[in-house]
């Protein structure tokens, strides 16, 4: 019997969207000087709403007001700022409906993750720092580590609130005080975030919230008196941005792109990888740094994993965000969706075989079909540039040995998967794969407590756990 | 061709002649197979049943999904204290489980004790709903093959159209794999027409390569349906073997055509809990087996949730359980 399920929309009754949206300056929501833009619901290209651009004038204000705020800020006992901490991440926790919502208003990734994944690890992560708030001294970083000042930080459209707990939470919990511009694609949820620090009696300026595009972020990053700039984004932007703080003195820490290969070995629970693989790859649209975007699968199972990975791949369901039954949510962006396209066309020119399940897309919006390409080599643009999408790469290994050289052969290094039952087979691979994190049986899990960052283009320092407090200390 | 059709199940398995024609041809072989079948990640699993019980079955759905459920419940009673009179009553309750609403579906059967079954027979002529009988020493299974064999025979002859035994778990977790393969058939020839649901016991085969396992080599021997539990163990039925099992079921229809059903049983209680069990089935094994063929759900209390929901649905209302019948 054909089951269907009936459309079951998360109510947008929860959030209340305001036509136009000031920047956060020193706890006051302020006009901006440069010309205003406009946040979309990619799902369906409505204007969600009017954002206010900072100019170099705004981010100054900012930044003073950031500075200001230090003195005070980083005086203050570790368990008084744990305090705030903590509270905020019970009004996180308050507000998760609401700002699940809104986050996929914004962002067009389904209800079910933004509500069972991101939300859940905002409130995690503000809760993990506030702990480190007091007990800097037994982080590691000597007898009295110090705060280093004004951190700047600049975050990207995939997880909009997620990656702004990891840029805010141990920046606070270090004692340093911040100026944040979150992507111009997706500001509502750091908006919303500012009423939080308002609601939770944060003190002026120890959060502040610019919005704008690249320009508002070269400010950010290029001002005199920030002394930490932290970036999470592409490798391109992150390029800009190492050389502009190049010797100022400034502490820099980058999360960039990555092309992580997903191993899957002959004697894997070939059920649950198939899982993995689905989430590694088209977990958020495969909007996802770490994604595991290159499947390496052994020879001997291709055609039977490949087999359970269509099957799979054809009960995916596609569609409108606020669901609570999509799987796959609409692409950020126009601009996004188009270097999709242009690199998925560029698999198929270069000779791999596309294939997608029968997946009807809505007609407004930015939608792209999960896709899966057989027959990849090393050489192709798609085994080799990070498509960002929900596009599968499969390559195919013969021996451990080889699955390794493919798994490194890439200028990045954020990430890995491995899948086998083999427990010493595990532990040879995560001491051999050149990715900053490696799963084992899993794929795509975070935890506030576990350190996240790469290597090679990927960037460097470590965010999340107790080393994720270096980049926040002047050590 | 029709004959052969005709002839049962049995018969299909012993010309078998697919690549699993020679699995149970000795211990060593039958060994390896199982042995050889891809594992199960506890962790994976676990996560996937959990993710599909995320699925909001709402509106017209929820309507099409509280029908489907009643008409797959084996509605149950396996006490020592069973009586006749206790017996038909729920049979008067599976023919016709709301009175007062006529377009409420029967529930596909009902489960008693061997004894029994001849009043459930008696029972339920012409209605439509199928006599099952557990055999085989339920719920242990602690007895020898003869009086299996013997239970088995004496149930169908009293006219149960379909028989619930159970594994020599004992036998499974010492490896002798041949004793519980041979021990199926030898039910499965005593069961005839009747069709043999065979139960794993899985909460006391306690790993899911377990499960996975028992599953193959219940299917191997012969069975028509895997059934999680006896609901006399803890745990009884969960997601995440189901979901195993449901896989078991799939792959084995991949690889020699013939298509098994799966009967959770135990611990199902509520709607929320069967549409549950709809979303697994839909979503690992496919539509094929959304089908009282081909899925059951071995429970008691869960139908008069699933009436109260269907009288929410058609109504706006809850009425209190008072106007539900308790039998």
């Amino acid at each position: 019997m054909r089951f269907e399920y009936a459309p079951a929309p998360e109510s947008r009754d929860v959030v209340d969207i305001k036509p136009s949206y000031g920047l956060f300056v020193n706890g006051e929501f302020t006009e901006g000087g440069g010309t205003p833009f406009k946040s979309v619901n990619p799902a369906d290209e409505t204007v969600l709403a009017e954002i206010a651009c900072a100019d170099e004038a705004d981010v100054d204000r900012a930044v003073q007001a950031a500075r200001k705020a230090f003195e005070t800020w980083s005086a203050l006992p570790g368990s008084e700022r744990a305090k705030y901490l903590f509270r905020i991440a019970r009004i996180v926790q308050e507000r998760a409906r609401e700002l699940a919502v809104l986050e996929s208003l914004d962002n067009g990734k389904p209800i079910r993750e933004s509500r069972d994944v991101d939300l859940p690890l905002v409130a995690a992560h503000f809760f993990y720092y506030a702990g480190w708030a007091d007990k800097l001294k037994h982080a590691g970083f000597g007898p009295d580590p110090r705060p280093l000042g004004v951190a700047g930080q600049i975050i990207p459209w995939n997880f909009p609130l997620l990656m702004l707990a990891w840029k805010i939470a141990p920046a606070l919990a270090c004692g340093n005080t911040v100026v944040l511009k979150p992507a111009e694609t997706t500001p509502l949820t750091a908006l919303a975030f500012a009423e939080i620090c308002v609601q939770a009696g944060l003190p002026a300026g120890v959060v502040n919230i610019v919005t704008g595009a690249g320009a508002t972020g070269a400010a950010v990053a290029g001002h005199a008196d920030v002394n930490k700039v932290a970036f999470t984004g592409s490798t391109e932007v992150g390029r800009l941005i190492a050389r502009s703080v190049a010797g100022t003195g400034k502490k820099l820490t980058l999360e960039l792109g990555g092309k992580a290969a997903n191993i899957v070995f002959e004697d894997a629970a070939i059920d649950q990888a198939v899982e993995g693989i689905v989430t590694g790859i088209f977990f958020n649209q495969g909007h996802v740094c770490c994604a595991g975007s290159r499947l390496l699968v052994q020879e001997s199972i291709q055609e039977e994993l490949l087999g359970a990975l269509k099957r799979r791949l054809a009960t995916l369901r596609l569609g409108d965000p606020l669901d609570k039954n999509t799987d796959i949510g609409a692409i950020n962006s126009a601009e996004q969706l188009a270097r999709i396209r242009t690199l998925a066309d560029a698999g198929e020119q270069e000779g791999a075989d596309r294939w997608s399940p029968s997946c009807p897309l809505p007609d407004k919006g930015f939608w792209f079909p999960p896709t899966l390409f057989t027959g990849v080599a090393q050489s192709h643009r798609i085994a080799r540039e990070e498509i960002f999408g929900p596009v599968l790469s499969v390559l195919t290994f013969r021996t451990p040995a080889e699955a390794v050289e493919k798994a490194n052969n890439t200028p990045y290094g954020l990430s890995a998967g491995v899948w086998t039952e083999k427990g010493s087979r595990i532990l040879w691979l995560a001491d051999k794969l050149r990715a900053g994190v490696v799963w084992a049986n899993t794929f795509n899990r975070f935890d506030p407590a576990s350190p996240f960052g790469g290597y090679k283009e990927s960037g460097y320092g470590r965010e999340g756990g107790r080393h994720g407090l270096e980049a926040y200390l002047d050590v | 061709m029709e004959s052969i059709a005709l002839v049962g199940d049995a018969v299909v398995v012993s010309t078998l002649t697919t690549p699993l024609a020679e699995v149970a041809s000795s211990d060593a072989t039958l060994r390896a197979f199982l042995h050889g079948l891809p594992g199960v990640d506890r962790v994976g699993a676990d996560q996937r049943a959990a993710a599909l019980g995320t699925r909001s079955i709402k509106t017209t759905a929820k309507s099409q999904a509280i029908d489907l459920a009643i008409s797959m419940v084996d509605l149950t009673t396996l006490e020592g204290a069973d009586t006749p009179g206790k017996v038909r009553a729920m049979c008067a309750k599976a023919a016709h489980p709301d009175p007062s609403d006529p377009s409420v579906p029967r529930v596909a059967a009902v489960c008693v004790y061997p004894d029994l079954v001849p009043h459930a027979v008696r029972a339920l002529a012409g209605s439509g709903v199928k006599v099952a009988s557990v055999a085989t020493a339920f719920p242990s299974g602690r007895t020898s093959l003869d009086v299996k064999v013997t239970d088995t025979a004496q149930a169908v002859a009293a006219g149960a159209d379909e028989i619930d035994m159970v594994i020599d778990r004992g036998a499974f977790l010492a490896g002798d794999y041949t004793t519980v393969f041979e021990q199926i058939v030898a039910v499965k020839a005593a069961a005839g027409e009747a069709h043999l649901k065979v139960i794993l016991e899985t909460g006391e085969l306690a790993t899911y390569d377990n499960v996975r396992r028992a599953s193959w080599l219940a299917m191997l021997a012969g069975a028509d349906f895997i059934k999680t539990s006896t609901g006399k163990v803890s745990p009884a039925a969960t997601l995440p073997v189901t979901l195993v099992m449901l896989e078991a079921v799939r792959d084995f229809r991949a690889t020699t055509g013939r298509m098994v059903g799966v009967k959770p049983a135990g611990g199902i209680r509520t709607t929320k809990d069967a549409i549950k069990y709809l979303v697994l089935v839909n979503e690992t094994a496919g539509e094929d087996w959304l089908d009282p063929a081909w899925f059951r759900l071995g429970a008691s209390s869960v139908l008069n949730d699933l009436l109260m929901q269907r009288q929410k649905m058609a109504t706006g209302r809850y009425a209190g359980p008072d106007y539900f019948t308790l039998d």
